[in-house]
């Protein structure tokens, strides 16, 4: 009687945890577990085609294609210069984590690439980034080459009309590390701490 | 489902990040903070901007303010002479989304609650700046209120980037997290 009711209890127990395995599975919570358990919230599905051929130009006026995200770790950050807040902040951010790293991050390269072509020409780039440290470049050109190479990195962005300022860029808001492929690497989030951020960005290095 | 996890998961690391202050609240103050200033039942304290790249047309104004009335006030807007175009807006992060969005109605300061506007969440908006906002220097603001009526304040200017007075915690002395307004810093919204 006794071994009876606890083989019942045994079976409800492993059906309860196939249930909640379930769950979790289906919830995606095991989802790229193959991928650095370090690296940040992926925006990108994995099955889903990342990157796409461009040719958009650099805030000094040379051409800038695809192939600048390979051969070297990258860090991407999607912005613009009428951004009061998140964009100056990840510029001054990442020009320290660069002041930080120093030497480590000399084959490192950096992009700040415009959401808002129609307005952020390449001059205007430029002396926004004289602000920043000198190694992060400025990517720009006309808008509907701008949005195909944001739509191939499947990146966020969206014009919002706004009465007094023409409109404004809401936008994604993380930097994207990508690898020495080219290939998506995780991401450093707006809230990532300081130390989360070089974290991440020497194990890009390391790669 | 992974999009509702993930946005519960930015809605919990926002969460995680506004809680942090208050943690920060022992030890000694940063004393050198400017007076509150005191308009009807508001109090505002820590005034304070940062400074703009060049080229730059835009720029943003935090500031902390107490309602210790009885009755709800509101920021309308406010007057500056460095920008030709101000606003009261809010950002909004929802996942790995910023959105800025000007508040049509104001920003309301609830009776007896403290609402802080910072990186990040509510702040009021230069646009179409006349020069760029240097380091150093200070922004003479005057903020219109629904109730106080207009308030002449003085923004400190802190370095680019800089996350302001507000992290020796300072800003959240003595402050009810409970009491305070973060509508608009975590939710999910627009498009």
């Amino acid at each position: 009687m006794n071994s009876l009711r606890l083989v019942r209890y045994g079976l409800w127990g492993a059906v309860a945890i196939a249930a909640v395995l379930a769950i979790l599975v289906a919830a995606g919570v095991f989802e790229g577990s193959d991928a650095d358990p370090e690296a940040g919230d992926a925006p990108v599905n994995a099955n889903v085609e990342f990157g796409t051929p461009f040719t958009l130009v650099t805030h000094t006026g040379e051409p800038i294609t695809e192939a600048a995200f390979q051969e070297t770790p990258t860090l991407v950050f999607f912005g613009f210069t009428y951004c009061p807040d998140v964009c100056p902040t990840a510029l001054a951010e990442v020009s320290g984590w660069l002041a930080e790293l120093g030497a480590d991050a000399e084959d490192l390269e950096v992009y700040f690439v415009s959401v808002d072509p129609e307005r952020d020409v390449p001059e205007r780039l430029a002396e926004y980034l004289t602000a920043f440290d000198e190694r992060i470049v400025g990517v720009t050109g006309n808008v509907e080459d701008v949005h195909a190479m944001l739509d191939g990195y499947h990146v966020y962005y969206e014009r919002y009309e706004a009465e007094n300022v023409g409109y404004l860029m809401d936008h994604a808001s993380s930097f994207y590390l990508l690898d020495r492929s080219g290939d998506f690497a995780g991401t450093i989030a707006y809230n990532d701490s300081r130390d989360l951020a070089l974290e991440r960005i020497r194990s890009l290095i390391e790669g | 489902m992974t999009h509702s996890i993930r946005t519960a998961a930015a809605a919990a690391t926002l969460a995680c990040a506004l809680a942090i202050p208050t943690f920060a609240q022992d030890g000694d103050m940063a004393m050198d903070m400017a007076e509150p200033i005191v308009a009807g039942d508001l109090v505002i304290t820590q005034p304070w901007t940062r400074a703009t790249p060049p080229a730059a047309v835009t720029g943003a104004g935090y500031l902390t303010i107490t309602n210790n009335g009885d009755t709800d006030d509101w920021l309308l807007g406010f007057e500056s002479d460095v920008a030709a175009v101000t606003e009261v807006h809010e950002m909004i992060m929802a996942d790995d989304r910023m959105m800025m969005r000007p508040l049509e109605d104001g920003l309301v300061i609830p009776a007896g609650e403290t609402v802080v506007l910072r990186p990040g969440g509510f702040h009021i908006m230069f646009i179409d700046l006349a020069a760029g906002i240097e380091e150093g220097a200070s922004v003479h603001v005057t903020l219109v209120f629904a109730v106080a009526g207009e308030v002449t304040i003085d923004l400190e200017v802190y370095p680019i980037g800089s996350d302001g007075p507000a992290m020796d915690g300072g800003a959240m002395d003595g402050m009810d997290m409970d009491g305070m307004n973060m509508d608009g810093m975590g939710e999910e919204g627009g498009a």
